[in-house]
């Protein structure tokens, strides 16, 4: 089913969508949200783009390389975990916390933003990666 | 340290990833990392020191509160044997499975599954648990599906609802333990359940636990699902599934009843011991009355499974010795046997024992494969199977439980019977009655594989007299919960 409207929708809500992932993924670590519901977040926008102007469109967006994203999210992941152990901690996937001030916000980093950022590509690149592979399979 | 075993599938899923379009790579990739998995057992197993507990807490987190990680010689042995059926699986596959399969995934999926049984071993935290039992339920269900044959499909869905099922059980079970208790880290539990009395709904939890771990491990009567799902995927992805999954469930319940049931064997005694007995008769008849390799070889899974049972119920040093052995010639001789399976087929082109035959005349190599691990199942010396049977019968008699003993004699004597038929009709029924070789070349891959492992079987038999320490100690350490409770939180009484 293709409508200009859904079209017009799906246009404008993936940029939306995906900054708001953005915004689910920065705040989850003390109030609802967190790698994974972002990660739903910015798979569906492609999902949803994909349902308005077909599988083979969505495809050639630039961000969609699933594959690429599991494995950067695994490795990111990963990497978090080891950089405790880089500043002297005993075990893996110690909490490392900085506060980045920049002009008058201050945002506050750590390794667990950096494991959620992982689950969020992972989620998203497998998302995208089993819905698209379903929907090729109906046409 | 002990986290080597968990990040190293991970790191290498990462990499496979990044060199998916290139087969060759990916194949050395598997084959290193399954390598270093020995590597990173070797080293724990050499750190067991001080009371032969290592214990590591994920992210620095102090042990009742954050996720902890424990190895024991139980685990450490297991994750040994684990990897090394690895590096005989993962060469195997290279040789047996087609090119398609091997790029849509097949290494990254082994991976996959090795993350989450390594991580079953070594955790000691019960949701934690449940995520590995996850990681592997996924990978191997989607194992099972590889290549999307009809046959795949059928089966994988039996495999997948009872595992859900299992995983449903598991959840409900730790939902009631952690609202009676208060905590999810498996030795905090067992200090509580040892200083206050046990709430009743902690026994409900246990047994929820026992159904889901006996579904997983796939003792009667939730075996079903092994039967119709592990004969259908390439044979090769099925004999590291006998590797792997059963066997982790089946070490669970030997983990919990060591740390949990142990405290009602009054109750639990009878139910192990039945349950046991009934899996090993039932898997044993299912498989005599079987014509296709794969199909035998599946139900005596589940038959040999009942004598690890009988060694977790029987519980004394002995009885646990011969359970963890059983359960690592369990997997050594079940993927070896799968894996000589595998090469008949390719050289005959079926599975069906009707049409195999003259095996012994035209390859004598591959017979000669096949015999040691039968034998080693059946449980004739110098085998492996030989001296788990011994152990566990000498518990047996010598614990006085004379049914489930005389059970297991019995079931001992099918077993053979199963493999001399399998002999029998592959090996030695002249070539008129079946059909001829339809392979004339194998790749050296899948019999440098099937060596590996049938090598391991013969070498755990013949050096049982100096691996036998190392199963007494683990069976000690299970016998007394204290040791392990007090590893992993110090301070507590």
């Amino acid at each position: 089913m293709k409508t200009e409207i859904l079209k017009i929708a799906a246009a404008h809500l993936k940029p939306f969508l995906l900054i708001l992932s953005l915004v689910v993924l920065y705040r989850g670590h003390n109030e609802p949200g967190g790698g994974f519901i972002a990660g739903l977040l910015a798979g569906m926008a492609y999902v949803i783009y994909a349902g308005a102007f077909g599988v083979g469109k969505a495809k050639q967006l630039r961000l969609v390389k699933p594959m690429f994203f599991m494995g950067l999210g695994i490795g990111i992941a990963l990497f978090s975990g080891m950089i405790g152990l880089m500043n002297g901690a005993d075990s893996i996937f110690t909490g490392i916390w900085t506060t980045l001030t920049l002009g008058g916000f201050s945002l506050k980093l750590g390794t667990p933003l950096l494991f959620d950022l992982g689950v969020y590509l992972t989620v998203a690149g497998m998302l995208v990666k089993v819905i698209f592979t379903v929907m090729e399979e109906d046409v | 340290m002990l986290f080597l075993p968990i990040l190293i599938p991970l790191i290498s899923i990462v990499l496979l990833i990044a060199f998916r379009s290139r087969l060759k790579y990916q194949q050395g990739l598997s084959i290193v990392s399954v390598i270093a998995q020995l590597f990173a057992a070797v080293a724990i197993l050499l750190r067991l020191s001080g009371n032969g507990h290592l214990v590591a807490q994920a992210g620095g987190w102090p042990a009742p509160f954050g996720i902890t990680f424990v190895a024991d010689y139980t685990s450490v042995i297991l994750l040994l044997a684990v990897s090394l059926v690895a590096i005989g699986s993962v060469i195997y596959s290279i040789g047996f499975v087609d090119f398609d399969r091997q790029k849509n995934g097949l290494f990254l999926l082994y991976q996959g599954l090795l993350a989450g049984v390594n991580g079953a071993l070594l955790t000691g935290d019960i949701f934690n648990l449940y995520v590995w039992f996850e990681v592997m339920v996924i990978s191997s269900f989607v194992l099972i599906t590889l290549g999307s044959e009809k046959l795949q499909l059928r089966a994988s869905v039996k495999y997948l609802v009872m595992n859900l099922i299992g995983s449903m059980l598991f959840v409900a079970a730790i939902g009631l333990l952690y609202s009676q208790l208060g905590t999810l880290n498996m030795a905090d539990i067992a200090n509580k359940m040892r200083l206050q009395p046990v709430p009743p709904l902690v026994n409900s939890a246990i047994m929820l636990f026992f159904i889901a771990f006996g579904i997983k491990a796939a003792v009667f009567p939730f075996f079903f699902w092994l039967p119709a799902s592990y004969p259908t995927p390439p044979i090769a992805i099925t004999a590291f599934f006998g590797a792997t999954l059963t066997k982790v469930g089946v070490y669970v319940m030997l983990r919990f009843y060591s740390l949990f049931a142990q405290l009602d064997v009054t109750f639990w005694q009878p139910v192990i011991f039945t349950v046991a007995a009934l899996t090993m008769i039932f898997g044993v008849l299912m498989a005599a009355s079987s014509y296709d390799i794969r199909k035998i070889l599946s139900f005596h899974i589940v038959s040999q499974i009942g004598y690890i049972l009988m060694g977790i119920g029987l519980f004394s040093v002995v009885g646990l010795a011969g359970a963890i052995l059983f359960i690592v010639h369990n997997m050594f001789s079940k993927t070896a046997t799968f894996m000589a399976g595998g090469l008949m087929y390719l050289y005959k082109g079926s599975y069906d024992l009707k049409k195999l035959g003259w095996i012994y005349k035209t390859k004598p190599l591959l017979a000669f494969l096949f015999l040691i691990p039968a034998l080693s199942l059946a449980g004739i010396p110098p085998t492996p199977g030989f001296f788990g049977k011994f152990l566990l019968l000498y518990a047996g008699f010598d614990g006085a439980h004379w049914t489930i003993t005389i059970v297991a004699l019995i079931v001992s004597i099918l077993t053979l019977f199963s493999m001399v038929k399998i002999w029998n009709e592959a090996m030695w029924k002249p070539e008129k009655n079946s059909v001829g070789l339809v392979v004339k070349k194998v790749k050296p891959a899948a019999w440098t594989g099937t060596i590996i492992v049938v090598t391991l079987t013969l070498l755990l038999g013949l050096t049982i007299g100096y691996t036998y320490d190392y199963f007494a100690e683990a069976a000690r350490q299970l016998l007394d919960p204290s040791l392990y409770i007090k590893a992993v939180l110090p301070e507590q009484p």
